[in-house]
């Protein structure tokens, strides 16, 4: 008689990956819905766009590397669609967006190995290399419901992201805006001061109008991974903490030359980075004093590229930057073990 | 009391009820009782009993060999019939030496060794020899010999630890004898702390117990035990663990590769304080245990006083037979026990729980996908190792970052396995590192004696060699010199003179050869 041998611990499993996955992908739904409610139809035709060709060249990558199909069960490729969606202007042309995940999965993710193996957050990876190749189009950003005088249907979204063609009497001009971030760069650079700037509509109570509030439901989608536990707190808290410090400490020092620490937080991606994007664990720290350290620096990061740099955001730049340090973070920041500082007693 | 806490852990369905129900039960005895002559940790025991002996129960049948080894007595009266390889229950699955023997259903003792009702006059060593006479080894499941643990060696020890928190799901062996031997525990612990010479003890019980404490409580006040402490603690697996009860208890933490008496402590098992107690008080031998047999595939789960070598299935029978439910069959509990290949293995010292969980309780495991690298493992471990990392070099057969990473600071509890939502065995990954370290460390060990060998034996002929060249140089020195005097005019003395000489010369030679010759020789062997 021959009874079937399995190793410990034979209790069965708490957790799985999918269930991981549909945490993180409900708790984007709120951000969604609110994306939706300010800026349109764009969101959702993005994310159907994104998750086919994400799960297609999943599918089509797990054949050629004659792998089973199973996991695209887990989800993650749609994840990182839903994460890219969200991230991109709302009428980018289709195929930079099929263009966009074919490189987020077969470069970043499966030439790597596979979910586990990318040392960078696919779908920031790929958002950077698009907005390096296709600038222009990567900042044709709609403008909030408050400001848009031509609110797009769905089919005109589907139509202008698909062909490309505008509906008749709107140019490109006029239906889209640039961002409060970028308003702010340009507008700094060119010497003027913030309170002249914000005198512009465009402005809400501390960021932009309408963007102000999307804010807010990324974080209850935040909160939501919190209480699941799917997330931890230390990177988000860390990262969000070093922007608050930073951009107050400069505000502090000169009102006029650098924005308020609330403007920081609720504009361009930084909500969204410190939940959704940084917490990516396969790509961030594991060590809870290296992601303490991990997501500080992002958000230092962040301040810096934001003040200074070329583009007007910076989470998916200093992401990426920070995910090459990772390991080396994980590296020194090992935990002290049970029992190792103990001094054994001299006999 | 103050009580501290432990990294990680988990809250796990406690299963504890389904065995609790009736009192401890005393098993059959078996057709055969098979006794593996390694049922501890250390050298297997000496065989002292051959094929056709009749022994009487109670009789030694393998004798320690060494210090850390502990001997197998007779569970009861019967005839040896066979001295052979047997499978044993081990996680390895291979087979050991066995006594079997065909019990003759009497019961008749041996001459048991005379009681030592006045132990409080006895001193440390003739106690501590009564122990490891009585083979007794820690009965919570890691059965090192409870002899050695008690000899001080030098060590300053002020702390006796008793450990009845039972954390791991389904077992209810120690809840069961504290609820029901309170009495006899105590007597234990009192022998242990005169053995140590030792006032504080803690008894640690999981707060799932409460009928336990209470027992032990009036059993400790009843006994007039003074400084010793019937401490609740709260339910978290793994808080029986050795390391994690004493941090619960003390706030200490055992050194990395230490061991608890580095910090003072001695830990020991409620089970094994019974058991000493029985030796101490009656001079009977460790020759039965406490086991839980339990899980959704038996029909009546409850806990057994068995004779060790009693087979499996006899056991399960016992509890009600099996319905046919389970997935497997687990020797320990269900976090780290391992399942066992037959049901024809015998219980041994160690053994404190069969489970045959169904389905549900235990489901077959689904297949393991990629890492994520999430860090669950890490916020559970109780070592606060980072077992993804582990995983990693494990994987990657990178065996000195496994090092580097503290593998030997793993207890195998199972959390991360637990908690990975990519189902990873992890646990089996770090035994499989742990064995090959350990195999490697013997090759080491060997190539290190055959190098040692082999130089000491170049250099052996080296110097042989340039002796037997020094001896020929001197002989052909000798033969000259008379040539040349005999060349000479005046000669035939100067030529006497010179091979004297040069004969006493190879008598001085042959002798401090030999000298130097004799001690090589003996450390050649």
């Amino acid at each position: 008689m021959s009874l079937p041998v399995y190793s410990s611990p034979h209790f069965g499993h708490s957790r799985n990956v999918t269930r991981v996955m549909t945490e993180v992908l409900v708790a984007l739904a709120p951000a969604i819905i609110a994306l939706w409610w300010y800026f349109g139809w764009g969101v959702i035709v993005n994310i159907v766009i994104a998750t086919t060709a994400a799960v297609a060249t999943e599918a089509a990558v797990l054949a050629l590397r004659g792998r089973s199909l199973k996991p695209l069960t887990d989800l993650s490729a749609v994840v990182t669609a839903v994460l890219f969606a969200v991230s991109v202007p709302q009428l980018l042309p289709w195929w930079m967006t099929v263009l966009g995940m074919i490189f987020a999965i077969l470069v970043v993710k499966q030439l790597y190995g596979g979910l586990g193996y990318n040392p960078f957050n696919p779908a920031m990876a790929a958002y950077v290399f698009l907005l390096i190749s296709f600038p222009a189009e990567m900042s044709a950003w709609l403008p909030p419901a408050a400001l848009n005088e031509t609110p797009l249907s769905l089919g005109q979204t589907i139509a202008v992201i698909f062909t490309g063609d505008l509906p008749v009497n709107l140019t490109w001009d006029a239906i889209t805006m640039a961002t409060p971030l970028d308003v702010m760069r340009t507008e700094l650079g060119q010497g003027a001061m913030i309170s002249e700037i914000r005198n512009s509509p465009i402005w809400g109570d501390f960021g932009g109008i309408g963007r102000e509030w999307v804010g807010n439901w990324i974080l209850l989608g935040g909160l939501f991974m919190l209480w699941r536990r799917t997330i931890t707190w230390h990177i988000p808290v860390s990262m969000l903490g070093a922007v608050v410090v930073f951009a107050t400490a400069a505000w502090l020092a000169e009102p006029e030359a650098f924005p308020n620490p609330l403007f920081h937080v609720f504009s361009g991606g930084l909500l969204l980075g410190a939940f959704f994007i940084a917490t990516d664990p396969v790509s961030a720290t594991t060590t809870r004093k290296g992601q303490l350290i991990y997501g500080a620096l992002i958000g230092l990061l962040v301040i810096i590229i934001r003040t200074w740099g070329n583009y007007p955001d910076a989470v998916a730049f200093a992401v990426l930057l920070m995910n090459m340090a990772a390991p080396t973070i994980d590296y020194y920041t090992q935990p002290r073990i049970y029992g190792e500082q103990e001094k054994q007693r001299e006999p | 009391m103050k009580l501290h806490s432990f990294h990680g852990g988990l809250h796990l369905p406690e299963h504890k009820s389904e065995s609790t129900g009736a009192p401890i039960r005393t098993a059959a005895i078996p057709d055969r009782i098979i006794l593996p002559l390694k049922q501890h940790i250390g050298a297997p025991a000496h065989l002292l009993v051959k094929p056709g002996d009749r022994v009487l129960k109670g009789q030694m049948l393998a004798a320690p060999a060494g210090r850390i080894s502990a001997p197998i007595h007779a569970p009861t009266s019967g005839t040896v019939v066979e001295i052979s390889e047997q499978q044993v229950p081990h996680p390895s699955g291979l087979s050991a030496p066995c006594i079997i023997i065909e019990p003759d259903g009497r019961e008749e003792w041996t001459a048991l060794p005379p009681p030592m009702t006045n132990w409080k006059e006895l001193d440390a060593e003739t106690l501590i020899e009564r122990v490891r006479d009585c083979g007794i080894v820690g009965l919570g499941g890691a059965t090192f010999p409870s002899s050695v643990k008690l000899e001080h060696r030098g060590q300053a020890i002020d702390t006796l630890i008793i450990n009845g928190a039972e954390c791991e799901p389904f077992i209810t062996c120690d809840d069961m004898l504290m609820r029901e031997q309170a009495g006899r525990i105590i007597e234990g612990i009192s022998i242990l702390k005169h053995i140590l010479d030792i006032n504080r003890c803690f008894i640690g019980i999981e707060n799932n117990k409460p009928e336990a404490i209470e027992a032990m409580r009036n059993a400790a006040k009843n006994a007039g035990l003074q400084n010793t402490t019937i401490v609740p603690i709260p339910t978290l697996y793994p808080s029986g663990g050795e390391k994690q009860l004493i941090e619960i208890l003390t706030g200490k933490q055992v050194p990395s590769h230490g061991i608890p008496a580095n910090i003072g402590i001695v830990c020991h098992n409620v089970g094994t304080a019974h058991a000493i107690a029985e030796a101490v008080l009656e001079g009977k031998p460790l020759i039965s245990r406490v086991v839980t047999v339990t899980g959704a595939g038996v029909n009546s789960p409850c806990n057994l006083r068995a004779l060790i070598g009693t087979p499996i299935k006899s056991l399960v029978k016992a509890a009600g037979g099996a319905n046919g439910q389970s997935t497997r069959l687990v020797y320990g509990g269900p976090m780290m026990g391992f399942s066992l290949r037959s049901n024809e293995l015998p219980l041994t010292k160690g053994g404190n729980c069969l489970l045959l969980p169904s389905e549900e309780e235990s489901p077959i495991p689904p297949r393991m996908t990629a890492c994520i690298r999430c860090g669950k493992c890490a916020e559970v471990c109780p070592a606060r190792l980072l077992p993804q990392q582990l995983y990693w070099y494990a994987r990657a057969k990178d065996f000195d970052k496994v090092q580097d990473y503290h593998i030997h600071d793993c207890i195998e509890c199972g959390c991360c396995s637990h908690v990975c939502p990519s189902h990873i065995p992890l646990v089996q990954f770090y035994r499989f590192a742990k064995t090959e370290l350990w195999k490697k460390e013997q090759e080491k060990r060997k190539a290190d004696h055959a190098r040692t060998r082999h130089e000491a034996r170049v250099a052996r002929l080296e110097r042989l060699a340039a002796e037997r060249k020094a001896k020929l140089r001197q002989k052909k020195e000798a033969l000259e010199k008379p040539a040349r005097g005999k060349g000479k005019a005046a000669g035939g003395d100067d030529a006497k003179k010179a091979a004297i000489e040069a004969a006493m010369k190879r008598v001085a030679a042959k002798k401090a050869a030999a000298k130097e010759q004799q001690p090589e020789k003996g450390a050649d062997n």
